[in-house]
């Protein structure tokens, strides 16, 4: 009897070894291990045994059992691990083809150079002021020591609407307005950015409507060194630290001294070229310390306060930063120009 | 201005400096030069000829063959085509192997058969513009005066040989509008000296009073003027090295007396008018202003028609010249002219401009005394013209002028202490330093303690008050060594507004939500104006437009941003979604500023999703444009402020137009674009919307409070209901909720069905709905008797039953 167990467990795991599916070994087990399988028949058949070698048999039988069930237990792990495999493999992607686009818009890059400005400035303990678009000529031109029949009128031909009303020219009415609204008192450090309108006829280089974003600090002990030292921050971190500065004297009705800012070109490092019209510099915005008048006409003594501003044209800056040969692009709008600025740098 | 680097050291020394470096050290203490023009750049070989034969080409009618006499060698056959060629005269050569402007290489070469050893030039062979050629060589080779050295370089002998300063002046530098005042500006950076121009008037006895009185009905239009009279001039050229400075400084020569007249202008800034006394027409000079509608004829030709805002001067009947801008032809200097008038006088700087402005004339003279001339020099300038007159047109000088004086010069004479020049800039400079600057300005200055008092010279006429002195030391002192610091004192926070906060955080939410940002134009088209307008308004138009297209304020942003949909569609850019923020401008009565209200405007066309190798495909439609609205007022903390009405808007599809409510306030619209407008514009289904962003970020968001996450579970119901068509959801949802409370928290859309299944007029929408109570889990039977309350409410209020 022992021998035919023997002879049926090495017959049981040698099917198990071969079986090649699930099913297979299902089949097995409930050949060999079934109520109707050889096993139980064989057990059946201990009843013609003596009382001695039956529990010997009974055991023996259970060790067989046990055999083949461990060595069927291996083997279903083995085949449960293969057919996750194969499903595995089956489920292979291309992980190169395009994701699913996650529609992304942009600032437009004048607004991107204003925010980076208002940041920077930010930081410095500036404030963001607005004014009115439409300005009354008072704060556009008198208010900024510009009285009529100023010669340097000339150099802003305006949109009037009526006599005293037109489309502000620059945004320094907005530092009238707010050194006005101070009645004379306590220090001002705003920055003012907005459109601003000329009577300009639109090409590469003009545009009737363009953006700027002056400065204004007024206070009691304010320095053109501290115009110098400020223009300085500002030039570095939006043109980067390598870029030279370059201040020159210069005239604007509204400040004395004056300053123009140059940074040396970046196309060339300085050395000269057609862009910085072989100068290796590239004139980058107006400043100075505020005019006297200005600041009395705002109700400031301006023997006890003084200030300085500083303003500058946006696209300008956008076109030296990005290399835009065009100031048109700025105001048409092809998306393929827009979504060229996506970038935080 | 053009500075002749050769001219300006008549003045000063030059000496160890080039015109390069003399422009750097300009620019740097203050005035640009925007340019150095080499004149004689790529010139080489150009050699005064004499032309010895001139005959008919024997091939060609209009070229003659000319044998010249070149200086080197034997004479040399050229074939020139100029009608003014011919022998005798002293003309420039370009030789074989010469060098002109533009690459041009000069090649011995064949003309119709017959060889040619060079080219004669004209003025503008040679590079110089055509409009300041004299007339007279304008249409052919320019001839040299006979004293000219045959075989010598005769681009020197044309001043060509110089450098040109383009000097960029602000209005405040007129002084620099003359070679003097460039000449101070340029002693005072490099410390020199400046010397002063000669005159040496040999007066004859005659009296110039005697020939001519002058009256100045208007003295504070013309405080001061001089006439001098020159007598027995003969015109003719004048000297070659003033017409070459002359046309260096881009002015055309025309005779001895006009072009001295121009020199004195360029080299005093004081503009001069000759005239002819013959043809003056009386003795007397009569300053005033113009009657209305008098007519007068400028040199030009032209005949003007004059106001009482413009100054004449007169010869007591008939106005012989507009005062400060041009001279008359009556009494213009001609060929025959013998004795001359010379006016050097002041003109009022507004005057002047108003007429040059009325008449669009702008000359030299007229820009000078627009910006200012130096009253000081007014007659130094006359007796240095009239000295010349008699130099180089043999004149005889009269004794003295006739005048009218009534200017009285008070310069600026303006005490500033040490300290407050040193608190302004931030330096540490010492007296020695700032009396130092002001002695290379030639400006007069004494030291009191602290104090020094500085007395502008009236060439200065920009140096009025103390800042001005600040500015004057600053930039002697150099800008370059003033110190770097940052503003000292209380310092502030710096911070954007709740408003600025809310519009970044709308712009990028905006963006991140697919749309990107344009900016257009706020003047448009008075059509396109009102267009879309949230409001309408009496549109703002400017008094004077450029065009028709840019001639009214924006009323709305969503014709400009159309018009970029368009623009883009146009260029295979399809699939589109912009938007933009930017005021709109509403009139308030003609006196008043506009009332400026920030909108906000989006566009979106083309596919919304596009990820073709997945199948996904799906074009923009209503439920897009309103979802982005959806997430931007909840962002803003603003959904249940907001409603969304079914409306009719001008220019928007009538069943797919929604207005926006704020607070029950309508305050902007979303819809698709009129199909009969997107036709119009050849724009494919547009949807779009625009609203009042002032109105959406001035309403002011609650704060932030916790609300305790639900711990019971919730129970969804789900109902298909079926109601009347025109029943928008909305209403349905509003009955589901209130009829549902409080333990009914939320009733959303999943399905909706209105296909022919349906009984006519009616659709099928089905709602989840979802109870909970925040204290315990309900039980079947609570949520099924609110349930029943629910469907009964639908029922009665909205006829809408269970679909069976």
């Amino acid at each position: 009897m022992q021998e035919r167990l023997k002879e049926l467990q090495a017959e049981a795991i040698e099917k198990v070894e071969q079986a090649s599916s699930l099913k297979e070994l299902n089949d097995i087990r409930v050949a060999y291990l079934g109520k109707k399988g050889p096993i139980t028949e064989v057990l059946r058949g201990m009843g013609k045994l003596s009382a001695e070698e039956r529990p010997v048999i009974g055991a023996f039988a259970n060790e067989v059992r046990a055999a083949i069930s461990a060595k069927m237990e291996a083997k279903q792990a083995e085949l449960e691990e293969a057919a996750v495999q194969a499903k595995l493999a089956s489920e292979t992607i291309d992980v190169t083809l395009p994701g699913r686009p996650v529609k992304l818009g942009n600032h437009h890059p004048l607004t991107k150079i204003i925010e980076e400005i208002e940041d920077l400035f930010i930081g410095m303990g500036y404030e963001v002021a607005e004014g009115p678009e439409v300005e009354q000529d008072y704060y556009n031109f008198e208010a900024l020591n510009l009285p009529k029949g100023h010669p340097a009128r000339d150099m802003q031909d305006s949109f009037y609407i009526t006599e005293d009303i037109l489309l502000r020219t620059h945004t320094s009415p907005v530092q009238a307005r707010t050194m006005e609204k101070h009645e004379g008192k306590g220090s001002i450090k705003i920055i003012c950015p907005g459109k601003v309108y000329r009577r300009d006829n639109d090409d590469a280089t003009h545009s009737h409507q363009f953006m700027q974003i002056e400065g204004l600090v007024v206070g009691e002990n304010i320095r053109m060194s501290d115009l110098k030292g400020t223009l300085e921050v500002f030039a570095k971190k939006i043109f980067g630290e390598d870029r030279e500065i370059r201040l020159r004297p210069s005239f604007f009705p509204f400040t004395e001294p004056s300053v123009e800012m140059d940074i040396s070109c970046k196309i060339c490092g300085g050395h000269g070229c057609s862009v910085c019209k072989h100068t290796g510099w590239i004139e980058i915005l107006g400043a100075g310390m505020v005019h006297p008048n200005v600041l009395e006409m705002a109700g400031y003594d301006s023997r006890v306060f003084n200030g300085f501003a500083f303003g500058m044209g946006p696209e300008r800056i956008a076109m030296l930063k990005y290399g835009v040969d065009d100031i048109r692009h700025f105001y048409t709008n092809d998306v393929r120009f827009l979504k060229q600025f996506a970038v935080e740098e | 201005m053009l500075v002749s680097y050769k001219w300006l050291q008549d003045y000063v020394d030059l000496s160890g400096i080039t015109a390069k470096e003399l422009a750097e050290k300009i620019t740097k203490s203050g005035i640009e030069v925007e340019g150095v023009e080499v004149l004689n750049e790529g010139i080489k070989g150009v050699v005064v000829g004499y032309v010895l034969e001139r005959e008919q080409h024997p091939n060609a009618d209009k070229l003659n063959k000319c044998l010249v006499d070149i200086g080197a060698g034997e004479p040399v056959q050229i074939i020139c085509g100029a009608p003014n060629v011919d022998k005798g005269q002293k003309v420039a050569v370009a030789t074989v192997g010469a060098k002109l402007p533009g690459g041009v290489k000069i090649k011995r070469a064949k003309l119709r058969g017959e060889v040619s050893n060079g080219m004669i030039c004209s003025l503008q062979e040679l590079g110089m513009e055509g409009k300041i050629v004299p007339k007279e060589y304008a249409e052919g080779i320019f001839v040299f005066p006979q004293d000219a050295e045959v075989g010598t370089d005769a681009i020197a002998l044309l001043n060509r040989n110089d450098e040109i300063l383009e000097l960029s002046l602000t209005p405040n530098r007129a002084d620099c509008l003359s070679m003097l005042g460039v000449a101070y500006e340029v002693a005072a950076i490099l410390g020199r000296e400046v010397k002063l121009p000669e005159t040496k008037l040999e007066p004859v006895a005659e009296k110039a009073s005697d020939y001519v009185k002058v009256v100045v009905e208007a003295p504070e239009d013309n405080p001061l003027y001089v006439a001098k009279i020159i007598k027995n001039v003969k015109i003719g050229p004048s000297p070659l090295w003033m017409q070459t400075r002359l046309m260096n400084a881009g002015i055309r020569p025309h005779n001895n007396v006009v072009d001295i007249t121009n020199y004195i202008l360029l080299e005093y800034g004081q503009p001069l008018h000759a005239f002819d006394y013959d043809r003056f027409g009386s003795k007397e000079i009569l300053v005033r202003r113009a009657k209305e509608g008098e007519k007068f004829t400028t040199l030009d030709d032209v005949e003007r028609s004059l106001t009482a805002d413009h100054l004449v001067i007169t010869n007591g009947t008939e106005p012989v010249a507009l005062a400060g801008v041009m001279g008359g032809a009556n009494s213009e200097v001609t060929s025959d002219t013998t004795t001359v008038l010379l006016e050097a006088a002041l003109f009022n700087g507004f005057t002047v401009r108003k007429a040059s402005k009325d008449h669009g004339l702008r000359s030299e003279a007229s820009a000078r005394f627009e910006k200012g001339v130096d009253p000081n020099r007014v007659r130094a300038a006359g007796d240095r013209a009239a000295y010349l007159m008699a130099k180089y047109a043999g004149g005889e000088v009269l004794t003295g002028a006739a005048e009218v004086d009534t200017l009285t010069i008070e310069p600026a004479v303006i005490p500033i202490t040490l300290e407050k020049i040193n608190r302004v800039l931030g330096t540490d400079l010492d007296m020695n330093q700032v009396k130092e600057i002001f002695a290379r300005l030639q400006f007069e200055a004494s030291v009191d303690g602290d104090t020094i008092t500085v007395t502008a010279p009236t060439r200065r006429g920009d140096i009025k008050i103390e800042e001005d002195l600040i500015e004057e030391v600053a930039r002697l002192y150099g800008y370059d060594n003033i110190p770097k610091t940052l503003p000292v004192g209380s310092s502030t926070p710096g911070k954007l507004t709740a408003y600025q906060k809310k519009r970044r955080v709308v712009r990028q939410y905006l963006e991140g939500a697919g749309l990107y940002q344009a900016v257009t134009y706020s003047l448009t088209s008075e059509e396109k104006a009102a267009q879309y307008a949230l409001e309408k308004r009496e549109a703002i138009h400017l008094a004077m437009p450029m065009s028709e297209d840019r001639s009214v304020l924006r009323l709305s942003i969503l014709p400009q941003l159309l018009e970029v949909v368009k623009y883009n569609s146009a260029r295979q850019n399809d699939s589109l979604a912009v938007y933009e923020t930017g005021n709109v401008f509403l009139a308030n009565g003609t006196d008043a500023l506009p009332e400026e209200r920030e909108h906000l405007a989006a566009a979106i066309t083309g596919l919304w999703t596009n990820h073709s190798w997945q199948g996904e495909k799906k074009p923009v439609d209503f439920f897009v444009l309103k979802g982005i609205l959806e997430g931007l007022f909840a962002k803003l903390g603003l959904t249940d402020k907001v409603e969304y009405v079914q409306a009719q808007v001008d220019g928007l599809h009538p069943g797919r137009t929604a207005e926006i409510l704020l607070n029950s306030k309508r305050i902007g619209f979303v819809g698709q674009v009129h199909p009969s407008v997107q036709k119009d514009l050849d724009l494919k289904d547009t949807y779009v919307f625009e609203l009042s962003l002032k109105a959406v970020l001035e309403e002011e968001t609650d704060d932030l409070q916790y609300v305790p996450i639900p711990r019971f579970p919730s129970i969804t119901r789900d109902i298909a209901l079926v109601a009347n068509k025109e029943t928008v959801s909305d209403t349905l949802k509003e009955i589901i909720l209130e009829a549902g409370a409080p333990l009914l928290k939320e009733a959303n859309v999943f399905d909706l069905y209105e296909g022919d299944k349906m009984e006519e007029g009616k659709k099928s929408i089905a709602f989840s709905l979802k109870y909970a109570d925040p204290e315990r889990t309900l039980t079947d039977e609570e949520v099924t008797k609110v349930h029943e309350q629910v469907l009964a409410a639908l029922k009665e209020q909205a006829g809408a039953v269970l679909r069976g």
